[in-house]
């Protein structure tokens, strides 16, 4: 079966990304667990996502298109990247997301592909 | 005390022998939780207006069974039960009258949720539930799973007992040693214990640390002539008497070798030597024994200042011979690299299936150590960055990161 991991990171992490003192031990973190991941060759798809603010969220209101800076919704955490992975189980899925280098991690089962 | 106080404290006292002394009667587990859930809604609604009982668990108990009596006069599937409920309401005078309590049917319990029936996977929550009263939802999250996902399979495996009319008999003495494995399995996955503290540190289950001991404890009945209730009890109390050393006072994970001797509980540690001691008079060695021993090796630097090597590798080739795991075996090839060089750790690694060890972080964190002594610094770096990338603590993690720096990138 394959699950989305979802990881949630903090407007610190995110800022963490483009600090000089802070940059090499945040990528660090991700370069480890997604050594392990990728040796345990069950990744699907990974990518990590820009931050926040260069989203552009589209939205239609009654018929009306309108498009804005930035993120939807607006909260303390935000999307920072996603993995696919192919899992017997969601318990191992969980596993995993335990290990993540952050502190919020959704996890969801992804629809299996019409037939 | 605040009476909501006094209800909480009788909660986390009694409900497993609450539970327990009325299930053994019932077999329906659901309904028996109910009816306790129900039992102390009352006694919430009640105590404080009119105080606390002089035995509050005796009222606890009339109270629960009433609704159990309730119950089975309403929806009549009494299964016979009815009758034994009743029988058991005469015995609540006698109980209020005098100080004997109700009879301590734990045990049962206990044997009942390691029924060879019941999916090994669920014996453990369902001994946390039933005789500590564990919610769901901690259960889940000491064992990494979805809340709901474990409320249902332990909905259903008490539905199993009910449907294959489980019988709480206590097993008979010979069958005693066969069923007492799958319990001090069960404890010992509570306790979340592994081959040696780094997986201690890194386990999601040590808040469960004291309930698995004290379910330990429980099973103290069968120890004179079980030597393994004492080698388990000797084991997690060793463990138990180094939780202080385990970290700085910045939260910095402290492997066992590195820990300040100072910081451990003398009291824990003579505790977990008298089990060991008495676990030995029986002659008849196991695998808990075994890996108490080998704690009680490291224990020995208290008075010793050194770590005899030899004796724990020695002791490891004992467990892999009785009980072959991958944390056994990623354990000796750390002793033995202690003990007769860091060459011989290393085949000894090399030779653990690697389909078997992908996933599992001890084992990468002893690579990246042995790589790193022998100057194989790439492959030291690729092990490293596995063990963190395999760990869920984040001091672990920090810990593993600083080893892998000291190294020379030169």
């Amino acid at each position: 079966m394959n699950v989305t991991l979802m990881f949630y990171e903090s407007q610190d992490d995110f800022a963490a990304r483009t600090d000089p003192a802070r940059q090499q031990e945040y990528l660090a973190g991700w370069t480890h667990y997604v050594h392990a991941l990728r040796e345990a060759g069950i990744v699907v798809f990974g990518s990590g996502l820009f931050a926040p603010e260069t989203a552009a969220t589209m939205k239609r209101r009654g018929g009306e298109m309108v498009v804005q800076d930035g993120p939807f919704p607006e909260t303390k955490e935000q999307l920072g990247g996603i993995f696919v992975l192919d899992v017997p189980d969601l318990d191992t899925a969980l596993e995993w997301a335990a290990r993540g280098p952050v502190d919020t991690v959704e996890v969801r089962q992804n629809i299996p592909a019409l037939k | 005390m605040e009476t909501n106080q006094i209800i909480e404290r009788t909660a986390r006292e009694a409900y497993g022998r609450l539970l327990s002394y009325l299930a053994v009667n019932w077999r329906d587990l659901q309904a028996v939780e109910d009816a306790i859930g129900d039992a102390f809604l009352a006694a919430l609604e009640t105590w404080p207006q009119v105080g606390v009982p002089d035995k509050p668990e005796a009222w606890l108990l009339t109270t629960a069974r009433r609704r159990l009596i309730d119950r089975a006069r309403r929806t009549r599937v009494s299964d016979g039960a009815l009758p034994t409920l009743l029988a058991m309401s005469e015995d609540t005078p006698f109980m209020i009258s005098s100080n004997a309590s109700f009879p301590d049917e734990r045990l049962k319990m206990m044997f009942l949720c390691t029924h060879p029936a019941i999916d090994p996977v669920m014996r453990t929550p369902l001994m946390l539930q039933t005789v500590l009263g564990i919610d769901a939802a901690r259960i889940a999250s000491a064992f990494i799973v979805k809340p709901s996902t474990m409320s249902q399979r332990l909905t259903r495996a008490k539905a199993k007992i009910r449907a294959d009319r489980h019988t709480f008999e206590m097993p008979d003495a010979e069958e005693i040693s066969e069923r007492l494995e799958p319990v001090l399995e069960a404890i010992y996955a509570a306790y979340g214990s592994g081959w040696d503290e780094a997986t201690i540190a890194d386990s999601p289950r040590r808040g469960l640390a004291e309930e698995s001991i004290y379910l330990g404890k429980l099973l103290l009945p069968f120890a004179s002539r079980e030597p393994e209730v004492y080698g388990l009890l000797a084991l997690m109390l060793h463990c138990e008497a180094r939780r202080e050393a385990r970290q700085d006072d910045e939260g910095n994970y402290i492997p066992l070798t590195e820990q300040g001797c100072a910081q451990w509980n003398q009291s824990l540690i003579l505790e977990a030597e008298r089990y060991l001691h008495n676990a030995s008079q029986a002659g008849r060695v196991g695998r808990f024994q075994l890996m108490a021993a080998i704690q009680s090796v490291h224990a020995q630097r208290l008075r010793t200042g050194r770590i005899e090597w030899e004796a724990i590798a020695q002791l490891y080739e004992g467990l892999i011979h009785i009980h072959p795991t991958l944390g056994a075996l990623v354990g000796r090839a750390a002793a033995v690299a202690e003990a007769y060089g860091t060459e011989r750790g290393i085949a000894l690694l090399e030779a653990i299936p690697s389909e078997e060890a992908v996933n599992y972080q001890p084992y990468w964190a002893l690579s990246g150590h042995l790589y790193k002594v022998m100057h194989r610094d790439e492959e030291a770096i690729h092990a490293y960055s596995l063990a963190i990338g395999l760990s869920t603590d984040v001091s672990v993690r920090q810990f593993l990161k600083r080893k892998a720096s000291e190294m020379d990138f030169a």
